[in-house]
């Protein structure tokens, strides 16, 4: 089933760069989709229309419609905060709050109101966990998240977007900065995450992409390539810009 | 050839050099002048007598309390106005306003920093003190509140223009960080951004304290000029003098070596503290916010 739903979507950056040309392809419920392709894709500019994080950029024009659960979201009448709060994303740069780790979890839900301890704590064991991190922070909620590694850093950026419950988490080469087994406990927890939300993955190498993809989607210079199931784009793509990337001809 | 590359090398590094250390030579140099010139107050007036509520010179009163409470209502009424004024500005320039309009907006406000104060002391005496007469029903517009006004008009510039590069120096990450978690615009700007920007902030409203307090030709065309103590919320509706207007326009006519003379100078080094403290304040602030900002990156 279909989560997303983007129809013939184009997009220019004021400075005249064109960014997406006519993109369309429909996002699987409960799957990890990766978007994938070389630098100036167009790949973070796509993930940034799922919430509306493009309005504060300089676009000038664009075009097509994203309907999720069949609303148009480009809309302008579109409740913008409610929106991300539904549609959740995460940095290629962990960015904690200057706040301890419980705080920055709760961040999200206080901005949204919610007031009440119980809920708040739950809140935070739920997300901790989801997030894999709750075994290694739970004795120390109270410092400052900044002090934590890199890795931990990021996966308490991704308990933060999960305390909000969102239905669809975007993710932007989250695991750029990571060494190799944060990366693993990041992808492992995606693969959880996939249970229960949408994922959208803008993965930081092709072999991140291949380990982690339901589905994929390859773009080169704001073009929707090719999109299918991950298992038969990475081993038998029918295009041939594709196959060339995926082996390594370029890129 | 390489001989005098390396001799001019060598004068350049020495000029510039020289150029550093001359600046604290000359604030030591100020400050003892300073001192010469003031600490014979002490013997020439009893200690108890320059700390008295009366300013009357001809008659050999030389009380300086009325102008500390001068100066510290007019300064602390500017701050009050600048403070929150400043900080709008540098918010709405630098988060919210579109680019045409900070683009016509900053340097407008930069500007208005490099006013004349005399001009906007004349302004003071033909618009507001009139204006505030009549408005607020008292008996002269000369009071320390058109003293605060204006001087809050001047410390705004400096409060606008170092706060604004402060907030636009705070990394788009984080803005994005709270954007994407469902943060209003306003919400964005109250917890994440200007806490991010807080040591700027505060470096922004020292700098302001600063210019108000060292202020003398708007305070001294507008204010009064009456050494009254100030002891109640009303004195700031009455006249008032403060320390920078009372040295510049009592220094001219003091007999050279006289207790008066020597009493003006004390003045100058009760103002020279205070702005040093106002200076220390600000910088160990910076300081301790550096320190954190390191450790955290560490």
């Amino acid at each position: 089933m279909h989560k997303i739903i983007i129809e013939s979507l184009s997009l220019q950056y004021s400075d005249g760069t064109e960014s997406l040309r006519d993109v369309s392809l429909g996002i699987h419920q409960n799957a990890v989709t990766v978007l994938f392709g070389p630098a100036g894709g167009g790949k973070s500019t796509l993930l940034r229309c799922l919430n509306r994080l493009n309005d504060l950029a300089e676009v000038k024009a664009s075009s097509g419609r994203i309907l999720i659960d069949g609303e148009n979201i480009l809309d302008p009448k579109v409740d913008v905060i409610a929106l991300r709060r539904k549609v959740g994303m995460v940095f290629a740069r962990p960015v904690p709050l200057p706040m301890s780790i419980r705080d920055n979890v709760t961040y999200g839900l206080e901005l949204a109101g919610e007031k009440r301890r119980a809920t708040l704590d739950e809140a935070v064991e739920r997300s901790l966990t989801l997030a894999a991190i709750w075994d290694e922070v739970k004795d120390r909620l109270d410092t400052l998240a900044v002090a934590l590694s890199g890795g931990q850093q990021q996966r308490v950026c991704l308990a933060r977007v999960l305390a909000l419950q969102p239905e669809i988490i975007l993710l932007d080469e989250p695991t750029s900065g990571l060494d190799p087994i944060s990366t693993g406990k990041v992808e492992a927890a995606l693969q959880e995450l996939k249970k229960e939300y949408t994922v959208v993955l803008v993965p930081h190498s092709v072999q991140q992409a291949g380990r982690t993809a339901d589905h994929a989607a390859f773009f080169l210079q704001g073009e929707l390539i090719e999109y299918g199931e991950g298992k038969s784009l990475f081993t038998a793509p029918k295009q041939k810009k594709t196959e060339d990337y995926v082996t390594g001809r370029f890129g | 050839m390489e001989k005098s590359l390396t001799w001019r090398e060598f004068i350049v590094t020495r000029a510039i050099q020289a150029s550093g250390y001359s600046a604290i030579v000359f604030v030591t140099l100020i400050f003892f002048f300073l001192l010469r010139e003031g600490a014979p107050a002490l013997t020439d007036v009893k200690l108890s007598a320059l700390f008295s509520a009366r300013w009357y010179p001809i008659e050999d009163y030389f009380g300086i309390l009325p102008l500390i409470t001068g100066s510290l209502v007019v300064t602390i009424g500017a701050m009050l106005i600048a403070f929150p004024l400043g900080i709008g500005t540098a918010v709405y320039i630098s988060e919210i306003a579109p680019r045409w309009i900070r683009e016509i907006l900053k340097p407008l406000v930069e500007l208005l920093g490099g006013l004349p104060s005399v001009v906007l002391g004349f302004l003071g005496i033909l618009l507001v003190s009139p204006f505030l007469r009549s408005f607020l029903d008292l008996p002269t517009g000369l009071t320390a509140f058109t003293g605060s006004l204006l001087l809050g008009g001047i410390a705004v510039p400096t409060i606008v223009s170092v706060a604004e590069d402060a907030l636009d120096a705070v990394p788009r990450s984080y803005r994005e960080g709270a954007w994407a978690l469902g943060a209003t615009r306003w919400q964005t700007i109250w917890y994440v951004t200007l806490p991010a920007a807080k040591s700027g902030v505060l470096t922004a409203v020292m700098l302001g304290v600063g210019r108000a307090i060292g202020e003398t030709m708007t305070v001294m065309m507008v204010t009064g000029n009456a050494p009254v103590l100030a002891t109640a919320l009303g004195s700031w509706f009455a006249p008032a003098r403060t320390m920078t207007a009372t040295i510049a326009a009592e220094m001219g006519e003091v007999a050279n070596g006289s207790a008066h003379y020597h009493v003006l100078f004390f003045i100058g080094i009760v103002l020279f503290l205070i702005s040093l403290g106002v200076n220390v304040a600000a910088s160990s602030v910076v300081f301790h916010a550096k320190k954190r900002a390191e450790r955290i990156l560490s």
